[in-house]
């Protein structure tokens, strides 16, 4: 059963993904990568994760993706771009990837990888990481809370000054 | 595919190399942004995925992958406000986000 639900979200996130790479419009691009978040995000519950799923399901499709949709509406007016680059660009990038992804997959499957003497059933992990962001983690956290408002600060920043320089 | 190691980084590597595929090849620049969420996706599941399943001495060990994982999504949100900032600003200026038309800064 656990096998049949992983298998679902595997071919959620890759097959979607695909798509993101290969299709020509810019619009299904972006559904599709909804759709290789969402798989991914129950991934992340299969691997005991629950925190982590939810903040992904909330941050990357409640947030970033809105964001992205949102740029593509606004940055499509009058003509279609023609989307990705001509043959040979095509195919040095493809094979580039390719050799890649061959090394990686060769390095998953071959490597004799430690593993755990006792795969247990996964807890509730809100507690424990809400401990180690206050705790082991508190001068990262502070760090990445500071780097996300001054982001913040920064977009508005840069977007107000070229309305205004007009 | 079994549930164990290597069924999740095979998926990591697919999505980190369509990713790469897709920032290389991408014209325009939304497109690009969507191929780096792909690549941050594919690292953010191995940490998880090694989090789960190599030996955890403590909870602790256990939980810092994942903890790792908290701070990319956090990052790769920072980066898409910021990127967008700046694919929005070209857009005005130059009535393109045609990655291949933005030449002013080439030496």
């Amino acid at each position: 059963m656990k096998e049949i639900i992983l298998n679902l979200f595997i071919l959620l996130t890759v097959v979607p993904c695909l798509w993101v790479a290969l299709s020509s419009n810019i619009v299904h691009a972006a559904f599709s990568l909804l759709v290789t978040l969402f798989g991914v995000a129950g991934l992340y519950v299969l691997l005991g994760a629950d925190f982590i799923g939810v903040v992904q399901v909330i941050v990357y499709i409640g947030g970033i993706l809105v964001l992205i949709i949102f740029g593509v509406m606004m940055t499509q007016r009058g003509k279609l771009l023609p989307l990705s680059v001509q043959l040979p660009g095509r195919f040095f990038g493809g094979l580039l990837s390719s050799i890649i992804l061959v090394a990686l997959i060769l390095a998953a499957r071959r490597s004799k990888w430690p593993a755990a003497a006792s795969l247990g059933e996964p807890e509730p992990t809100s507690a424990a990481i809400g401990d180690l962001l206050l705790g082991k983690y508190l001068v990262a956290f502070e760090v990445a809370s500071v780097l996300l408002l001054v982001a913040l600060v920064g977009a508005v920043l840069i977007v107000r000054r070229s309305v205004r320089g007009e | 595919m079994s549930y164990s190691l290597p069924s999740f980084l095979i998926v990591s590597s697919l999505l980190f190399c369509l990713g790469m595929f897709t920032v290389l090849t991408r014209r325009n620049a939304i497109g690009v942004l969507m191929g780096i969420e792909l690549i941050l996706n594919g690292a953010g599941l191995n940490f998880v995925a090694f989090s789960r399943f190599l030996e955890p001495t403590q909870t602790a060990n256990l939980l810092s992958g994942q903890v790792f994982t908290l701070f990319i999504i956090a990052i790769a949100a920072a980066e898409v406000a910021v990127a967008l900032a700046i694919v929005l600003v070209l857009y005005s200026q130059m009535k393109t986000i045609d990655v291949e038309d933005f030449k002013d800064l080439r030496g």
